[in-house]
């Protein structure tokens, strides 16, 4: 165990450095920069603000220099904030997205597995139809179109939350709710599937036949070897839920980091690039080393070693 | 089940959450901002557009920056609520010498920060330093180097002694500005651009060298700034509070106790906004939403004039858009009334022209006259009767559906009045302004320009040959001494003359094809008053109240 998660870590380290180099190269070859604008800045005036960042340097000095001031934490100045440092962003926004994040997943996990597992033991019946459509559906529609759905209905015709905003508690609802549907979806589809293939196995046969109850025999057997697809699934996905949803995001008007990691793309801010990517490779990577060792703990035929 | 697992709390958490919680209002008045007059408090909530940069007059480049900024700080003249014409802020008056190059300038006795300290001629100077020093780097130094004696050598180092430059504090209430050469508009753009406002450099230092640009005295509780509000709250991405500043000069007129910008990128969430009462005025409106607030919210519907112009840029090296006769037969063959009624939508004045009418009292005469038989003319005598023979051109635009739809309908129009094949090319907005700027890889380009004051000089300048914002590889030597003898005019009468030539050779060898010019198409409820439309949608806002 000791060893594969040493092993793990040492191998998410070297490809965090590559995902790092590649990011810093690639984002400076994409043409324009962070001070390339409509009014376009005279070139006495772009020659003063490139050397204020050091942009002036070679590349590969700014590269080593990045990567020095990296070691120590330091993710660097934004260019698109002049007085905000990358650390104070993705400080300040990270929170937001974790909250909106963990909210939505709670509603997605309780909806998504309660839903698979009706529908699966419930077989072609109409409580399957039924949760069966809200997974195609859910999958189908995306969350730009929900989301304002929800607003008309809940904020502009029935005047229960405002229209956007992250001030009140009362915001979260909204958001929350088209983001948890959105990976219900696919939830509950992964579990019923995974489900329907543990229910037909043999040791289900045998716990009803040594009397286990229905209850027992679904909570305690079937959704512990089922889930493991959901448990995958959950890795790359909390990841993504947590470091934000860009759409989301934006359509409420939320200070979270997914539209940072967006926008910072575009608006050529190189520093806060690198420290969105960063941030979700490492997340990425954590998240799905957790994966593998919830795996190997549900399912008795996965081995870390 | 249950035991095993361990989200459940937050789930609870989450239901308690949605079922405890009622709407209440976001921004609902706070009892410490409540008026003099002990009245409801005036709160004015409006859209922005995208979060600020920064708050640092000298830092920043952008719309919803100024917006704010102009609350926040105010120059030594500020603008008319109605016109924009220039009127006296921190300077109560001023004498311009007869030969236009010095400018006096008298401070007020009660101007003040709004930490309290005295503003004086001395800060002026200091902040104008701190501008053009060439380390800091400030975006819009060129609106102070362009103008001012010894300021362009000073930025580019060849002069280190800031004295030489032509800021002068003869006394504390007196500020001597002399320039290179005379400037008609300087008052004009003093009023309206913030490169001219005073910052606090004595504040600044507390918090870092004077030419640092990351340091946080642009914080809330840090700021100090001399305009009729000061900054009370910033939350980064949700919004930016300023409430009135009592060490204003004028703070017995300033009507309104707050007003609160919400950073709004999504337009259609800005819109739903307005409708739930989250706002009292949008920054955009989206095209689809026009007609619906033409019926149902007539009142709250805004379209007014904007001081832009939206034109496609030829690349006139080129072929075939190195013959002017090309270039002007594809001018005249877009309907540009078919296109501001059918595509775009929103008032927007077709342009026959480059300048903007009723620009400070100045309108071209010159006119693209002659429609699709004039533009098939044209093009036969250059070589392609009919379009044969005619190398298919292709219009470049950033990515977006309004202009790829501007795009489309004028890819038909030449394709049908002319003949000629026409492709579409979009780019990302950064990618598009790499190729406008650097590399010159397009033959037709869509454009805009938006005026930064009121002064025909704004879009006829950037056609000079060596404006960085020609784009257009286009010179003329004869337009480039008309913009120098525009300078040196010594009446407005005359200066304007001198326009009307300009705008004649633009219309005449089309290096640019005007389209329309811009409206300003937002919601704003009725109950702002005080708000007039004004031409560059700067409203000062010590006019601005609301009625209940």
């Amino acid at each position: 165990m000791f060893r594969f998660i040493t092993s793990r870590f040492l191998q998410s380290l070297l490809a965090l450095y590559v995902v790092i180099t590649a990011t810093f190269f690639m984002v400076r070859f994409v043409p324009g920069g962070p001070f390339t604008a409509e009014k376009a800045v005279t070139p006495e005036i772009l020659r003063n603000l490139e050397a204020h960042y050091g942009l002036n340097k070679p590349l590969y000095r700014q590269y080593l220099d990045y990567l020095g001031s990296l070691a120590h934490g330091d993710l660097g100045p934004s260019f698109k904030y002049p007085n905000r440092t990358v650390n104070e962003i993705i400080g300040d926004k990270v929170p937001v997205s974790a909250e909106l994040g963990l909210l939505s997943l709670a509603i997605a996990l309780v909806l998504g597995i309660g839903l698979g597992t009706l529908a699966a033991i419930r077989r072609n019946t109409w409580i399957d139809y039924v949760a069966s459509s809200f997974g195609m559906t859910g999958i189908s529609i995306p969350t730009f179109v929900v989301g304002p759905l929800l607003v008309l209905a809940f904020a502009i015709h029935l005047g229960w939350f405002n229209a956007s905003g992250w001030y009140l508690p009362s915001d979260r609802v909204l958001p929350c709710l088209v983001l948890g549907i959105a990976y219900a979806a696919p939830i509950s589809r992964l579990t019923r599937g995974g489900l329907l293939e543990v229910l037909h196995q043999d040791f289900i046969r045998t716990a009803r036949a040594k009397g286990a109850s229905e209850f027992r025999v679904i909570t305690r057997h079937a959704l512990r070897g089922g889930l493991l697809p959901v448990v995958s699934y959950l890795g790359p996905a909390i990841a993504g839920i947590l470091t934000g949803s860009f759409v989301i995001e934006t359509i409420f008007q939320i200070p979270g980091i997914g539209r940072e990691f967006v926008n910072s793309a575009f608006n050529r801010d190189y520093t806060l690039v690198l420290g969105t990517v960063i941030l979700y490779a490492a997340l990425i990577m954590a998240l799905n080393l957790l994966v593998d060792i919830a795996q190997a703990w549900m399912n008795p035929k996965v081995r870390l070693e | 089940m249950i035991r095993r697992l361990p989200f459940l709390p937050i789930i609870a958490a989450a239901l308690g959450l949605a079922a405890g919680c009622s709407k209440q209002d976001s921004a609902a008045p706070t009892a410490s901002s409540a008026s003099a007059t002990g009245a409801v408090p005036q709160i004015w909530r409006v859209g922005n557009g995208t979060e600020p940069q920064d708050l640092d007059p000298q830092s920043v480049t952008g719309v919803p920056e100024h917006k704010i900024i102009i609350a926040l700080f105010e120059g030594l003249v500020t603008e008319d609520p109605h016109d924009l014409h220039p009127v006296p802020g921190v300077a109560e008056s001023w004498e311009i010498s007869p030969d236009g190059l010095v400018y006096t300038f008298h401070l007020r006795a009660n101007a003040r920060w709004s930490n309290g300290d005295p503003l004086t001629a001395t800060d002026f100077v200091e902040s104008y330093h701190r501008a053009l020093t060439p380390a800091f780097a400030d975006e819009y130094a060129y609106l102070i180097y362009n103008f001012v004696a010894g300021a362009k050598d000073f930025y580019d180092g060849k002069q280190k002694d800031f004295s030489q430059v032509g800021f002068k504090a003869v006394d504390d209430r007196t500020l001597r500005v002399t320039l290179a050469h005379p400037t008609p508009f300087l008052l004009k753009i003093i009023a309206s651009h913030y490169s001219w406002m005073p910052v606090p450099v004595k504040v600044i230092a507390k918090f870092g060298p004077l030419d640092e640009r990351r340091t946080a005295w642009t914080r809330p509780g840090n700021l100090v700034g001399n305009g009729p509000f000061m900054l009370k709250d910033w939350l980064s991405q949700q919004k930016v509070v300023v409430v009135r500043n009592p060490n204003y000069w004028d703070a017995k007129n300033v009507k309104l106790d707050e007003i609160d910008f919400f950073p709004t990128e999504d337009i259609s969430t800005e819109e739903r906004m307005f409708r739930t009462g989250q706002l009292d005025m949008t920054n955009e409106l989206p095209n689809s939403k026009i007609d619906v607030y033409r019926k149902e919210y007539p009142d709250a519907l805004r379209i007014e004039p904007y001081l832009g112009v939206y034109f496609y840029r030829c690349n006139v090296t080129k072929p075939p858009l190195t013959d002017k006769r090309v270039r002007r037969a594809l001018a005249l063959a877009i309907d540009r009334e078919s296109l501001v009624k059918n595509v775009t939508r929103g008032d927007q004045e077709p342009a026959y022209a480059v300048s903007y009418p009723g620009t400070a009292g100045y309108s071209p005469h010159a006119r693209l006259t002659g429609g699709v038989a004039e533009a098939k003319r044209l093009l036969a005598e250059a070589g392609y009767p009919d379009g044969r023979g005619c190398p298919p051109i292709q219009i470049l635009f950033n990515t977006s559906e309004n202009h790829r739809a501007i795009a489309e309908a004028i890819q038909q129009m030449w394709r049908k009045n002319l003949g000629i094949e026409v492709t579409l090319q979009n780019q990302e907005w950064k990618v598009y302004l790499d190729t406008q700027h650097s590399t010159h890889n397009f033959m037709v380009e869509r454009a805009g320009w938006i005026a930064d004051y009121v002064d025909p000089h704004v879009f006829l300048e950037i056609f000079e040959t060596d404006s960085g914002n020609n784009d257009t590889l286009w010179s003329n030597a004869g337009y480039d001494r008309l913009l120098q003898a525009a300078l040196a005019a010594k009446t407005e009468a005359e200066r304007y003359e001198i326009y009307q030539k300009m705008d004649a050779i633009l219309v005449d060898e089309c290096p640019v094809i005007p389209i329309y010019y811009y409206t300003r198409v937002h919601a704003v409820s009725p109950r702002v008053k005080g708000y007039y439309p004004t031409l560059l949608d700067n409203h000062p806002y010590k006019y601005i109240y609301l009625s209940n």
